[in-house]
């Protein structure tokens, strides 16, 4: 399984010497995706568990994971749907969720292969573990270990919709059990991965968390999340921040080399 | 149901074209410094937006403490150095069972 998943990663007229090297990125990869393949088991059968209760039957909840694939937008359609808002708010409040991917998109745009057709299509594989896991500094991504991460989460995700659509435990139980938390647990460990040893992404975390804390409580969660991403504006800062010297972290960490990146 | 097959196939397709839409344009075009600068820190503004509002809108418009104590524990976790899946499995376990004690 995993000789085949490779191959589909390496273009037809990749460089040869290359192919090593690109293999083991992969691999590590799906490495990443394991460590992350039991919280989206988790948050899948969680999804599939409430789209089940909410009359979305068995099928509907595992076809939207496979073609969706988006934990924070098919929760978002979900709870639209639940609240009685109509089909155009459902989709306008999950898309306003995933136009991180917008961005995103852009960011691991020159890393990706091929033309433009294969690069999009690439693109696909970008998730929000996939996109942090990958991310070398200095806004350059690791291509393989972007769509290793992503290969082992798609399968935990769809099959997990499928095992919590089956299963159908009441959401209260979920609660009981504690298992609500796993979503935002999850994020706050990326999170703290990411901010560690910058602290310009440290301050853009803060800005980031306190706009949406301010939004989220005046508008849809979509809208909330969008301007949280007004914290990474902190970026356009060109020089080092004055307090730079002060800090413990050495030279070379992760703000550093995104500071003399050429 | 038609209307739930309708969000599925509208969402699926909006999320395809964001994901694609940047490899699409952007080609073999690097991004001005200032854009990747901003970029760099996209994952830890939205990672800590995303987290705010998973707290903040979980249990619609209220709190949930038991919530909020697992969180810090599992911030506290990591901060010791325990790994993605204990860190996560102490915060479900203090969630679980401060629910179980406050009724």
């Amino acid at each position: 399984m995993d000789g085949e998943a490779i191959d589909q990663t390496m273009p037809p007229d990749a460089p040869r010497p290359d192919e090593a090297t690109a293999r083991r990125r992969f691999l590590k990869g799906l490495r990443v995706g394991l460590g992350l393949a039991f919280p989206t088991l988790l948050l899948a059968v969680t999804f599939g568990a409430v789209a089940r209760d909410l009359g979305w039957g068995v099928v509907a909840p595992v076809v939207a994971s496979a073609v969706v694939f988006s934990g924070s937008a098919q929760f978002a359609l979900v709870t639209a749907l639940a609240g009685g808002g109509g089909v155009a708010s459902a989709v306008a409040s999950a898309a306003l969720i995933n136009a991180r991917f917008a961005p995103m998109g852009l960011a691991v745009a020159s890393s990706l292969k091929g033309n433009r057709l294969r690069r999009a299509i690439e693109g696909l594989t970008l998730v929000d573990a996939s996109f942090v896991a990958a991310h070398l500094g200095a806004g350059r991504f690791d291509r393989e270990r972007m769509m290793g991460a992503t290969a082992v989460q798609y399968l935990a995700w769809v099959l997990g919709t499928l095992l919590g659509a089956l299963l159908a435990p009441p959401p209260d139980l979920t609660e009981a059990l504690g298992l609500d938390l796993v979503f935002p647990a999850f994020f706050l460990l990326l999170l703290l991965d990411e901010i560690r040893g910058s602290r310009r992404a440290r301050v853009a975390a803060a800005l980031g968390g306190a706009a949406a804390a301010g939004l989220v409580l005046a508008v849809p969660a979509g809208l909330a999340l969008l301007g949280s991403s007004l914290g990474a504006l902190v970026g356009l800062r060109r020089r080092p921040d004055p307090d730079a010297d002060a800090e413990t972290t050495p030279p070379g960490d992760a703000g550093a080399t995104a500071e003399g990146a050429s | 149901m038609t209307e739930v097959w309708v969000c599925i196939v509208a969402v699926a397709a909006v999320s395809m074209a964001l994901k694609a839409v940047g490899p699409a344009v952007l080609g073999d075009r690097e991004l001005p410094a200032w854009a990747t600068r901003i970029i760099a820190l996209l994952a830890s503004a939205l990672l800590a937006g995303l987290v705010v509002v998973g707290v903040l809108r979980a249990h619609g418009d209220d709190v949930s403490w038991p919530l909020l104590a697992g969180l810090a524990v599992v911030g506290v976790a990591r901060w010791r150095g325990v790994p993605d899946l204990p860190a996560i499995v102490c915060g479900v376990v203090v969630t679980a069972l401060l629910r179980l004690a406050t009724g």
